[in-house]
């Protein structure tokens, strides 16, 4: 009897049936993972949201939600503006060279659109809780306010530059931003109407 | 197999001849329980397999009550745990079983694996065992995690995100791989809606399935005992080994007792401490979820602060991740690792001896650790003992081989 089996045709056919089988497998898994992917409802939730920001005074932070994130809005004054000369020389990415933590027009000591509003995602770039504003000089000595992390101990300046020998990577990310109005912000969007 | 078809004919009844010969009934029971012959000197670290069982059982059967009253969305998932709590007649008692028994099953799991490190019992030829045991292991910290998240409480929340965002620290696939598991942009409905697939559907099916894989490979090879003798290699004229008694009724009577002690000792958690003073259930976890602040102090459950430690010890985010997911899969290596020529602790020089006891000294500082505040003396301590716990198992295939060992006995012995 095994004289007559064709090995090579068995060989084959057994080759091309598992690879079929396997291609098939591969295509009926596509749509249950894509099916894993944000929804059509949850991209669309992620519109861009305006902020009134007339009543911040000075030193004063309001926190707001884009696409489910936590984005901080902070109104520096000019002394605390003058602090991010002190920082520099502690810092992994003093200069914002990261391009994926801002868009372009934040490139700059400030991080920001204007120097007084600071617009952050509140979201350690080391494993996402939200910093705590801790915006008074000291008590260490190399600490000239800005953001704490309660859950790792990473710190962040007062443009949310990231602090040399702590956990996070990056610096803080500063979110896609205009001002729709001198007293509003629109978050999540860098031009178009509103 | 050919002795247990040669007795398939001594049938007390009709009926069980009926089941036998279209299902294997009377075969498997003595197979796997009044014919399965395990040594006669088991000591108490035996007990916490059949524990797990339990606890197993126990986690099954309250969830499945729970799911019954719990709703699994952002907006209701909170009320409805407090529904479960102070409307449903006994809601809080199926609850707090169900929340004291993650953290039991932890225990037992813990202490049945330091059994295994104690008398070798991962060593050839139970490495699979071993190994499926390790594969148990990795689905109960899912299993946890995702259960976790459900209450949608501040730690829920918050430590969701932190865990989450770790998968966030693979390079390239990182990003893309945070997003598939939220289902989102953060952490939302939709991604507590899937973890409670996860949780009630998926890690199950699996743990069960493991468990099961698990007892049949123990049941194929034999199990090891506190000599780290193999009892198959004497045995009597009828078979059996020598130093081995049936599973049934001799263990099973014994367990019987273990179980009850565990139950006394479970049941005073669940009525005067279900909380354990934030241990079992975190304080924070009793606010709902605020997305908008973090909680000053975040702390995973007691169960996962030792390899926390570790990732908190690393100053970098993916060093952090590296040495955190290798903590947790090193002892997987332990068979190959482990070079010794003897099983058990109790021929073992001792070199291996204190290299153990700093691992456990180092295991439980790390899970203290884990809870403290993550700066000052707190992370340097945490350095060291990260760096004992690695070297435990890094430096053992060398300690292991110049270790002096003593002569292992033909039979198993009794002390005491």
């Amino acid at each position: 009897m095994t004289d007559d089996v064709d090995r090579n045709r068995r060989h084959f056919l057994t080759v091309a049936t598992a690879v079929t089988g396997g291609a098939g497998i591969v295509a009926a898994a596509i749509p249950f993972l894509s099916s894993l992917k944000p929804s059509a409802r949850a991209q669309a939730l992620g519109a861009p949201v305006e902020v009134p920001i007339g009543s911040l005074e000075p030193g004063e932070m309001v926190r707001v939600m884009w696409r489910g994130r936590l984005v901080y809005i902070l109104r520096r004054d000019e002394e605390m503006l003058s602090r991010l000369n002190k920082t520099t020389d502690l810092l992994r990415d003093p200069d914002s060279a990261e391009v994926e933590q801002q868009p372009e027009f934040a490139v700059n000591q400030y991080r920001s659109l204007k120097p007084a509003y600071l617009v952050l995602e509140g979201s350690c770039t080391h494993l996402g809780c939200a910093p705590l504003a801790q915006f008074d000089v000291g008590p260490a000595d190399d600490w000239f306010g800005g953001f704490f992390c309660p859950c790792h101990g990473s710190r962040f300046d007062l443009a949310g530059r990231v602090y040399k020998g702590v956990p996070a990577p990056k610096n803080l990310r500063v979110p896609p931003y205009r001002f729709v109005r001198e007293d509003v912000i629109m978050i999540g969007a860098e031009s178009g109407a509103a | 197999m050919a002795r247990i078809e040669s007795e398939v004919g001594t049938h007390s009844n009709a009926f069980m001849k009926w089941i036998d010969d279209r299902f294997p009934f009377t075969a498997t029971m003595k197979y796997h329980v009044t014919e399965y012959y395990a040594s006669k000197n088991f000591n108490w670290w035996y007990i916490f397999g059949v524990l797990a069982m339990v606890v197993l059982v126990m986690q099954l059967l309250t969830g499945i009550f729970l799911t019954m009253n719990y709703k699994p969305a952002a907006t209701e998932a909170f009320a409805s745990v407090e529904y479960i709590m102070r409307d449903v007649e006994w809601g809080w008692l199926i609850r707090y079983m169900h929340s004291t028994g993650a953290s039991f099953f932890f225990i037992v799991v813990y202490l049945h694996m330091f059994r295994a490190m104690l008398y070798g019992s991962y060593q050839k030829p139970r490495e699979l065992i071993w190994i499926i045991g390790m594969l148990i292991f990795f689905c109960l910290f899912a299993e946890a995690f995702a259960g976790y998240l459900l209450p949608w409480g501040q730690m829920s929340y918050w430590g969701a995100q932190v865990i989450i965002s770790l998968f966030g620290a693979i390079p390239f696939v990182g990003e893309a791989l945070v997003e598939l598991i939220r289902g989102d942009y953060a952490i939302s409905d939709i991604t507590l809606n899937r973890f409670f697939a996860f949780h009630v559907i998926l890690i199950p099916l699996l743990l069960v399935g493991l468990v099961f894989v698990h007892i049949v490979a123990l049941h194929h090879v034999g199990s090891n005992n506190p000599d780290g003798v193999e009892i198959k290699d004497r045995k009597g004229p009828d078979g059996v080994p020598l130093d081995g008694i049936a599973f049934h009724p001799y263990h099973t009577s014994k367990d019987l007792v273990g179980i009850i002690v565990f139950l006394m000792i479970f049941s005073s958690v669940v009525f005067f401490a279900p909380d354990m003073g934030g241990f079992f259930l975190e304080h924070a976890n009793f606010e709902p979820a605020n997305t908008m602040a973090t909680p000053e102090h975040i702390a995973p459950v007691w169960y996962f602060t030792p390899f926390y430690a570790i990732l908190r010890a690393v100053p970098d985010k993916l060093w952090g991740a590296a040495l955190m997911a290798g903590s947790v899969l090193l002892p997987a290596f332990l068979p190959w690792l482990d070079r010794s020529r003897v099983k058990s602790i109790r021929y073992r020089g001792w070199i291996y001896k204190s290299a153990l006891g700093v691992f456990v000294v180092s295991f439980v500082m790390l899970g203290w650790l884990g809870l403290q505040p993550a700066d000052g003396i707190y992370v340097t301590l945490a350095r060291i003992f990260s760096i004992l716990y690695f070297a435990f198992f890094v430096f053992m295939p060398y300690y292991t081989t110049i270790d002096k060992t003593k002569p292992v006995p033909d039979r198993v012995v009794y002390h005491g």
